[in-house]
């Protein structure tokens, strides 16, 4: 069957399009390997000290061990959460799904800015409290996480239900299962692969997150993006550069071996 | 019976704890803000008052609005041309396609924004070439200033008007256009008079998508307009931690959160949520 394919000018724009959205991350490169202190392109000789100071200043390794511990706490409380919530909502479908599933979604559809202002609030009031658990503390930090990603996690595991038979979890109802034999031993194995894409999701974005963190840390609670900030703003730290460029070789190889997985599966 | 109404019980207690983490970590402190919008410095209207007169504050307005209307054009463009070649190129023009959208939507924000530094800066990679070829003696001043920020955002938001567009391209039968051709239409005319058209409702989708994203952005004009050129969300961080006047930054967020709530219901009038994926 002939199909309707783009053509010569279509694919001319394409690729200046592509050029534009892959020439910035192309362009960090250079940079990390700059002999020089500062932000400059090497002229002449390489040198790898960039990548060394990742590794030899405690300050790199600290942020990136917080953000670490930040990322697995948040993303198994938003993880668990929006488990439950899904769950709850398929198996109980309220008369009012939309506006509870809409109340949930929230935290993703607000502008980031939004949400940083309010948990910055919450976490200056219970600052008033406690001192290990609020504002410019990591298990405050974990939980205003918890809360940008609990939608993300939550839209992704209703999705995986929505693809999910309901008769076999009225065959286990009909057979006399309780609610809980049913979420554990019925339903929760069928989305295993949606629970594990939730939990991951959820941690990337607790990883990459700034805008809010921005708002809620100043001195303790320095995670990896922060400190990539402070070096943004500031003078121009060409160690930024070569953590990019290890970012960014970390993110192609997870999307090739995602695109390979996606296609064995999809030949079997 | 009673086991029925225990189930439907235990169901629905399982949905409780996110409700009630969301109700005290987001719905409470977000009702706190709001106070705050009419309590800070002192009870009343003032800050919404000041709102309107303030002339910062309404150049910041229109600086936004103008960047977020520059960056929707620029990136609805450019994303409706590489999605074509996405979703209806060879099997080899797919995959790169999808390679290009996908590896900048999920590297940090702030990677990308550095990357812009790399390439505009003084000292970047565009101005040591320029000069070393000897276009330019001065180097061309393209961060630190408007022209930086839009070029920033729209390279982030190319990939999020790509998945509506997508969405609505994909939907689109091949035999109208094949129709059109036979028909004896060229090229560009089965374009503009076929495609483009059948695709109205992506195009409208990752407008008001990338519309609204643009208002509420921080980093990218944070980092790439160097304090020279400020939009909203970092007049609020401004507001909030640089000159203490927390009422205003409130008062901000409350009316931001408002029109970014209009923007959404027309939204959702054009496209039903499921098509956004």
């Amino acid at each position: 069957m002939p199909t309707y394919r783009p053509g010569p000018v279509s694919l001319i724009l394409a690729a200046l399009v592509a050029l534009f959205l892959l020439l910035p991350l192309l362009a960090v490169i250079p940079v990390s390997l700059t002999p020089s202190r500062m932000l400059a392109m090497p002229s002449g000789d390489l040198s790898l000290r960039h990548y060394q100071a990742l590794i030899e200043d405690p300050r790199w390794i600290n942020s990136i061990l917080l953000s670490i511990r930040i990322g697995i706490v948040s993303s198994a409380f938003s993880t668990v959460l929006a488990l439950c919530f899904s769950l709850g909502v398929w198996m109980f479908q309220p008369r009012f799904t939309a506006a509870l599933v809409g109340f949930v979604l929230l935290p993703m559809v607000v502008p980031p800015v939004v949400s940083a202002i309010t948990l910055y609030f919450l976490l200056t009031s219970i600052s008033g409290f406690s001192s290990f658990f609020g504002y410019d503390t990591w298990l405050g930090v974990a939980m205003a996480h918890a809360v940008m990603t609990v939608p993300f996690a939550t839209v992704l595991i209703l999705v995986s239900l929505s693809q999910l038979d309901r008769r076999i979890d009225l065959a286990a109802r009909g057979l006399g299962a309780t609610v809980w034999e049913r979420a554990t031993r019925i339903i929760m194995p069928n989305i295993k692969f949606g629970i594990v894409t939730a939990a991951l999701l959820s941690f990337v974005l607790s990883w990459e997150e700034i805008g809010v963190t921005l708002f809620i840390t100043s001195v303790n609670a320095i995670t990896l993006p922060r400190l990539m900030w402070m070096g943004l703003r500031d003078n121009i730290d060409p160690a930024i550069a070569a953590l990019s460029v290890i970012l960014i070789v970390i993110t192609v190889l997870v999307l090739v071996a995602r695109s390979v997985v996606v296609r064995l599966r999809a030949a079997r | 019976m009673r086991a029925y109404l225990s189930d439907r019980m235990g169901a629905a207690l399982l949905m409780a704890p996110l409700l009630l983490f969301l109700v005290l970590a987001y719905a409470w402190p977000f009702l706190g803000v709001v106070k705050w919008s009419f309590t800070l410095p002192t009870p009343g209207l003032g800050q919404y008052n000041a709102l309107l007169t303030d002339q910062l504050v309404q150049s910041v307005f229109i600086r936004t609005l103008r960047i977020a209307a520059i960056v929707t054009i620029v990136s609805v463009v450019a994303a409706y041309a590489i999605t074509v070649v996405w979703v209806r190129g060879t099997p080899v023009q797919r995959v790169v396609a999808e390679f290009c959208i996908l590896v900048p939507f999920w590297i940090s924000v702030l990677t990308r924004a550095f990357g812009w530094v790399a390439l505009l800066s003084n000292r970047g990679l565009i101005n040591t070439w320029l000069q070393a070829v000897g276009f330019i003696s001065e180097p061309l001043a393209l961060v630190r200033n408007e022209f930086g920020v839009i070029v920033g955002m729209t390279h982030f938001l190319i990939p999020f008007a790509v998945f509506p567009l997508a969405s609505s391209m994909r939907s689109l039968d091949d035999r109208v256009l094949l129709a059109a051709r036979g028909l004896g239409s060229s090229r560009m005319r089965t374009f503009w008079s076929v495609f483009v058209p059948m695709t109205r409702s992506g195009i409208i989708g990752s407008a008001l998508i990338v519309f609204v994203f643009s208002l509420g952005f921080f980093v990218t004009p944070a980092i790439l307009g160097g304090g020279r050129s400020v939009m909203i969300a970092e007049l609020i961080y401004l507001r909030i931690f640089q000159s203490p006047d927390w009422g205003l930054g409130a008062a901000i967020s409350v009316v931001l959160v408002l029109f970014v709530g209009a923007l959404m219901a027309l939204l959702f009038r054009y496209i039903r949520p499921k098509q956004l994926v």
